[in-house]
């Protein structure tokens, strides 16, 4: 029974997860995503290929990871590249097919003819009475009421029809009104009506009618909408944009707008020499007091140098989240510790988180808080490797500490250590969290037209312009990480090399 | 060292403690500062660095214990600090478990198969690792929208969602353990071979007991980027008591609403468990960087 049971698990387990995928790949087919449900699909056939055939067997280890990595690597850069070509933004979110549906669906209310109504309990579900101001009275048939647009017929109550319930009270209809105001109710002159009110329903009409030409016509007014393929809005005869807008693709406007738009230009260069700037300095001073420690903590006549090791750990220890908002409360400027007692011992209380310039230095002085004690243990591994007869030598020459230093440790580790250092530079040219925890890139550059801080690097720029401004504007976003991307590439490709070249010369 | 001992040699070892000693104190200062902080009644710092009132109501409220305050009012904890930190220990654990599991089962394949493109595919995961998930939000949070549609607990504002997001972070890993399986001797698979096991058998039964140690460091290595990771989560999750810490906590210091002493309280107490953890992780996970860094 057991050894049945794990020889069929395999063949059960399979099953399962086709049919499930199979089932997931029918609901994306049927809301209209073809392509997805295809892909989906093709990606199912291909993992029942790699999990039957024992041709793809050494494919079997590989599968589930690469898919991860397609899904949540590959797909977002792709799905971000091709953001940047088009308008995709908080006032261009819809496709242009729910844009028009939008539109289409909008309705308004024709004045007169309004009919009273009643509700009627029917079982648990309800029937509508409709009585015009005539006299005539139309009855619909039960309906469940939930909170789904639907649409009825009313007809006369024929002698045959089955008495209805007494009418439902105030309270149920305020319960039910929302369900209700979904209702549409056909009458047999061809009018349609739904609820206006808690007492009546009143004849409404379709407020656009789509014309053969593919422009909306305005039933109420007259007006005549056409859609704008270029700039994604439904324009009227008077050239006034409708909302919503729709997605629509705009080549490389966004790229055009970032190299000669002066009013993103001109804040976006600033922004670039910061982040290079940011990055280069905390990489210097970071460099700079770690590999001071690592010389200290690697000297033998020194005490207690694994406590020391620990304290100076703590740093880097520490969840980065919670130490930025940590000195972020130390360095604020009415109520912070680091004012409480410069101002005690200098008299001087500095406007850290409004003054650009002190901005900068605090962001500088945090960053490099957090980065020495990784320093320090990369120059303290590459110390160890440094044969101590060199130190002897030196000794015997009569050379001191500070010779020692500039003559031996550092030419010895600057070239193991310029790969790391790169590594550590593209970090923090991408280094996000700090600037947008401590200062949100703030405080900002006064009369631009999209807001830019005068401490954001590009990716907090990045994330401002998609994330947090009004503007939402995700495709200049997508179009701005694309540029990002490609320095990202270059810095990453130099470092590849220099790494390659060390590591060919240390065999 | 041989070095000849002289007075001025003497000088320069206290010179270094005395040095040492300041600047590890300039470094502590913060944490010694919060604890200070997270003890003094009120929310703004004004007056004594050490406290003469020891209140322990912002401690109370990181605790989410309500208390009665000085005007009599009852004082309810609005910020789930231990949910957020349950919310981050659930997400990074058992993002960095999924992570593990497929990171370990491709570093196998890599360090044992033969296989079409295996340098090539290699090379571009790891260019592709170099990309900083900030650069994609937009394109990460258009995927979880659409994949929200079909399957609500894998969509936005899920943990389901968030897990799945950094399972895709897994090239880095794979490296690791790849050189550590390069340093163990083929033979003694293949001896399990010749005596019967199947390619899955020897990885199951024989490598993976042995390769323990760096399994460890990269699943601590995992739950740390877990824990600390800020963008994708302040993308994709929204409500209040869904949020990571890392994400939560910023709002003890709005500007309009800055309330100090709790933040110091709740900073504390989930900063706490997840820096000792750190602490005595460092030393495996120094020696596992530089096994996966050196080999290649």
């Amino acid at each position: 029974m057991g050894r049945l049971f794990k020889k069929a698990a395999p063949a059960v387990l399979m099953s399962l997860v086709v049919l499930a995928g199979l089932y997931l790949s029918l609901q994306v087919y049927l809301s209209g995503q073809s392509l997805a449900a295809f892909c989906l699909v093709g990606l199912l056939g291909l993992a029942v290929y790699v999990y039957t055939s024992t041709k793809a067997y050494n494919y079997r280890y590989l599968f589930p990871g690469l898919i991860a990595v397609l899904l949540f690597v590959i797909l977002p850069i792709a799905i971000n590249f091709s953001i940047g070509f088009t308008n995709y933004s908080s006032k261009h979110l819809l496709s242009f097919e729910r844009s028009t549906q939008y539109f289409l669906d909008q309705t308004y209310t024709v004045e007169g003819g309004s009919l009273a109504f009643t509700l009627h309990p029917d079982g648990a579900a309800y029937r509508i009475r409709l009585e015009a101001e005539d006299g005539k009275v139309f009855v619909t048939p039960a309906l469940a009421l939930q909170n789904k647009a639907v649409e009825v017929e009313a007809l006369l109550p024929t002698p045959a029809d089955a008495p209805l319930a007494e009418a439902a009270d105030t309270r149920t209809l305020i319960q039910n009104l929302k369900a209700l105001k979904l209702v549409t109710v056909k009458l047999p002159d061809g009018l349609s009506v739904s609820a206006a009110g808690l007492r009546e329903f009143a004849p409404v009409r379709k407020q656009y009618l789509k014309q053969p030409d593919g422009s909306l016509l305005d039933q109420e007014s007259g007006d005549v909408l056409r859609p704008d393929m270029e700039q994604g809005f439904y324009k009227n005869q008077a050239g006034e944009e409708m909302q919503p807008g729709f997605t629509t693709v705009i080549g490389f406007d966004h790229y055009v707008r970032i190299f000669s738009d002066r009013a993103l230009s001109e804040p976006l260069v600033q922004i670039f020499i910061w982040t290079v700037l940011f990055a280069g300095l905390t990489v210097v001073f970071a460099f700079s007091v770690g590999v001071v420690l690592a010389v200290l903590m690697s000297w033998e006549a020194l005490a207690g140098r694994a406590i020391y090791r620990v304290l100076l750990f703590i740093p880097y220890a520490v969840p980065g989240f919670i130490s930025i908002l940590v000195f972020k409360g130390l360095f604020n400027e009415n109520s912070g510790e680091i004012n409480l007692v410069l101002g005690q011992l200098f008299g001087l209380t500095p406007n850290w988180f409004t003054d650009p310039f002190l901005a900068k230095t605090m962001l500088l002085i945090v960053n490099t808080w957090l980065g020495f004690p990784y320093m320090m243990l990369l120059c303290m591994g590459l110390i160890k490797a440094i044969p101590s007869d060199l130190y002897e030598a030196s000794a015997i020459a009569g050379a001191g500490p500070l010779t020692n230093f500039f003559k031996i440790t550092l030419p010895l580790i600057a070239k193991p250590m310029t790969p790391l250092l790169i590594s550590a530079f593209a970090f923090n040219f991408n280094n996000f969290v700090i600037v947008a925890l401590l200062t949100g890139g703030r405080p900002d550059f006064l009369g631009t037209k999209i807001p830019a801080g005068t401490t954001d690097v590009l990716v907090s720029y990045t994330y401002r312009i998609a994330f947090e401004d009004s503007g939402q504007d995700f495709g200049l976003a997508s179009a701005l990480s694309t540029v990002i991307f490609l320095m990202v590439v270059l810095l990453s490709l130099v470092n590849m090399r220099i790494s390659k070249t060390t590591a060919n010369e240390q065999g | 060292m041989a070095v000849v001992l002289d007075k001025s040699h003497r000088w320069r070892v206290a010179a270094a403690h005395v040095g040492l000693i300041c600047f590890i104190a300039l470094t502590l200062a913060p944490f010694l500062m919060l604890l200070s902080i997270s003890l003094r009644p009120g929310n703004f710092a004004t007056g004594e660095l050490i406290p003469t009132v020891i209140s322990l109501d912002h401690w109370k409220l990181a605790l989410g214990i309500s208390y009665q305050g000085a005007d009599g009012q009852l004082i309810e904890p609005d910020f789930p600090v231990l949910g957020w930190l349950w919310n981050s220990v659930k997400v990074a654990g058992l993002s960095a478990l999924i992570a593990l599991l497929l990171s370990t089962t491709c570093a196998y394949a890599f360090a044992r198969m033969k296989f079409a493109f295996k340098p090539q595919l290699m090379t571009s995961l790891l260019l592709l690792q170099m990309f900083p998930s900030v650069l994609v939000l937009v394109g990460i949070y258009a995927i979880f929208d659409r994949i929200g549609t079909y399957v609500p607990g894998l969509g936005i504002n899920s943990h389901g969602g968030l897990i799945l997001a950094y399972t895709g972070g897994i090239a880095l890993h794979i490296w690791t353990i790849k050189g550590y399986f390069e340093t163990i001797p083929t033979e003694i698979e293949e001896a399990a071979k010749v005596d019967g096991a199947s390619p899955f058998q020897a990885f199951r039964y024989v490598l993976l007991p042995m390769s323990l140690p760096i399994l460890m460091v990269v699943f601590i290595l995992a739950f740390i980027n877990g824990i600390n990771e800020y963008p994708i989560a302040s993308i994709l999750v929204q409500s209040q008591d869904q949020l990571t810490l890392a994400v939560g906590s910023k709002q003890f210091l709005y500007p309009q609403h800055y309330r100090w002493g709790d933040f110091a309280a709740a900073a504390i107490l989930s900063g706490l468990p997840i820096t000792v953890v750190f602490l005595m992780a460092q030393r495996w996970m120094i020696s596992g960087l530089t096994a996966g860094g050196v080999k290649g």
